[in-house]
């Protein structure tokens, strides 16, 4: 059941259409991906969806609420964090907190929150005294804490290194576990493949595709290829004879196959059949950055910190 | 605790962490009376004044300044900070509202300047002998409205200016105009009648007559009443109207 709907949502700054004519709907309970080159018209349409942004044409909906004509009612079930949105230096998280429990009827727990996004610790600290990956999960928190149904993510990770991005991926899962849904705008191929459910791939102002990250995938043509080295003889004439394998090279004792689709489910089936153990066993599917580049047309950056 | 309470409580603690804004808006305008006040021919009863010494006639003058400090140094340029820097922005995305925000601002003004008011007319009391005020609830009275109308102006100023930068050059400049039509380099009984009319017509101006006004026990006129009203209504309006998150 949809919780998001946005049908033909369109947005013109002067002579210039930004978001033209975008359609997806995002079920409850997913994390849903909004992806493109940086232009493209994520942030625009996002916050079209979180209510600061006026439509030219179209229609939005949240938890059937119109984010323009009821405001009130839609930032009770949105929470949002947002892109270039800060606290003032001197505020502690514990403060923060506080004051954003207070603009809500039903806030949450904070020091629960806080534990769960590992910031118990913080609760004294200062803003400006927080590294990126802390005041991005103080974000988090911030959107999390009036108990919302929806929380929209926008370059989440931007800035942030590997690890603190990967801490913030875990706790993208813990919210979604929470039953709320997620909207997450990312230009991170990584970042969606991990954690999307389904996806939307923005490009120039339009949807270019709408489906599950495998399925863009594969839809990209997708190849395989797997690498290993047989723990016996292994006759290449019999993995040739599997429709789903395309071609075979061999490296010494490492044999290379590649194929089609979802080639390693066949290829494992007849080594085992044979009694064969694959080492050292690597598989190199079409990657999800594959599929993006191909949609838009365009090399997109994979651990760029665009803007 | 409700919002406007918590956010009131929360923008007053921010304010007294932020050394420059404190030493401002408390420790500025004290340290100007202190000076006044040794410096003895201001102790000297004048005849020129109506029998008041240069002291009296200036303690309302310097509280006078506490406000303007406040309201056009500080109020606007927080606002149009917060908004450059997202704050506003993130604020947006909750269900607190404009006026709540600008209702924080506004209490957490006028309690910050009752503190500076009390600090003055204790230093002028104890240290220089100044009678405290023959009408205290009419002075009380003047000081809330004139106040009023001071940070009206101050957050019209943030909603005009389109960044922080410019936030403070209105403000300082304002501030400046201000200060001159409340007397603080001519008081208002030297001034031309053509200047006092038009100081008359300013909130800082009809702030300290009536401020002189409730000390000498009298209720302040009528005018001034209606020109600091007038200000806070026109200019708290425009501003709330202006308000922009972003």
């Amino acid at each position: 059941m949809a919780i998001i709907e946005v049908d033909g949502l369109t947005k013109r700054y002067g002579e210039h259409t930004t978001v033209n004519g975008v359609t997806f709907s995002v079920d409850r309970g997913e994390i849903f991906g909004i992806m493109g080159p940086n232009g493209a018209g994520k942030t625009t349409t996002v916050e079209c969806i979180a209510g600061l942004r006026r439509r030219d044409a179209g229609t939005v909906r949240v938890g059937g609420v119109d984010p323009e004509r009821d405001g009130a009612a839609l930032r009770k079930l949105l929470g949002a964090q947002l892109q270039e949105s800060e606290l003032p230096d001197r505020i502690r998280v514990g403060e923060a907190m506080r004051l954003y429990s207070s603009f809500y009827g039903n806030p949450v727990d904070w020091r629960e929150l806080l534990r769960a996004l590992g910031l118990a610790e913080k609760t004294k600290t200062q803003f400006r005294r927080l590294s990126g990956g802390q005041k991005q999960r103080l974000s988090v928190a911030l959107a999390l804490v009036g108990d919302p149904r929806v929380v929209v993510l926008d370059e989440l990770t931007t800035g942030l290194d590997p690890q603190a991005r990967r801490g913030v991926w875990e706790l993208v899962e813990r919210i979604r576990d929470r039953g709320v849904t997620v909207l997450l705008v990312t230009h991170f191929m990584e970042e969606a493949e991990r954690l999307c459910d389904r996806l939307t791939v923005i490009d120039r102002g339009r949807v270019v595709a709408t489906d599950t990250p495998a399925a863009l995938i594969e839809s990209a043509g997708a190849m395989q290829t797997i690498r290993f080295r047989p723990s016996a003889p292994l006759d290449p004439g019999a993995l040739e004879a599997l429709p789903e394998v395309t071609a075979i090279e061999r490296a010494g004792e490492q044999f290379v196959v590649i194929g089609s689709g979802n080639v390693i489910a066949p290829v494992t089936a007849l080594l085992s059949s044979l009694g064969v153990e694959a080492r050292e066993l690597r598989v190199e599917g079409t990657t999800l950055e594959d599929a993006y580049v191909r949609l838009t047309g365009q090399s997109a950056g994979r651990t760029g910190d665009g803007s | 605790m409700n919002a406007l309470a918590r956010l009131t409580g929360t923008e007053t603690k921010l304010f007294l962490r932020e050394p420059i804004g404190v030493i401002f808006a408390l420790v500025l305008p004290p340290a100007l009376l202190i000076i006044l006040g040794l410096i003895p021919a201001f102790r000297e009863v004048k005849p020129e004044l109506d029998g008041l010494r240069v002291i009296d006639v200036y303690t309302p003058i310097v509280i006078a300044l506490g406000i303007a400090t406040l309201a056009l140094t500080n109020l606007p340029q927080q606002l149009a900070t917060y908004r450059e820097r997202g704050i506003l922005r993130r604020m947006r995305t909750t269900p607190v509202t404009p006026a709540t925000l600008l209702g924080a601002q506004l209490l957490m003004s006028m309690m910050v300047s009752l503190v500076t008011m009390a600090v003055l007319l204790a230093i002028a009391r104890f240290a220089f002998a100044v009678p405290l005020p023959d009408a205290p609830f009419a002075f009380f009275l003047a000081f809330v409205l004139s106040a009023a109308a001071m940070f009206s102006v101050g957050l019209l100023v943030a909603a005009l200016a389109p960044g922080a930068s410019s936030a403070s050059a209105m403000g300082l400049v304002l501030f400046f105009a201000m200060l001159f039509f409340a007397g603080l380099w001519i008081s208002r009984n030297a001034m031309h009648d053509v200047l006092r009319t038009i100081s008359d017509f300013t909130p800082l101006g009809a702030g300290v007559q009536s401020l002189h006004d409730a000390a000498a026990g009298n209720w302040p006129s009528l005018l001034h009443i209606l020109v600091v009203l007038g200000w806070t209504i026109v200019a708290g309006g425009l501003a709330a109207r202006l308000f922009r998150w972003e």
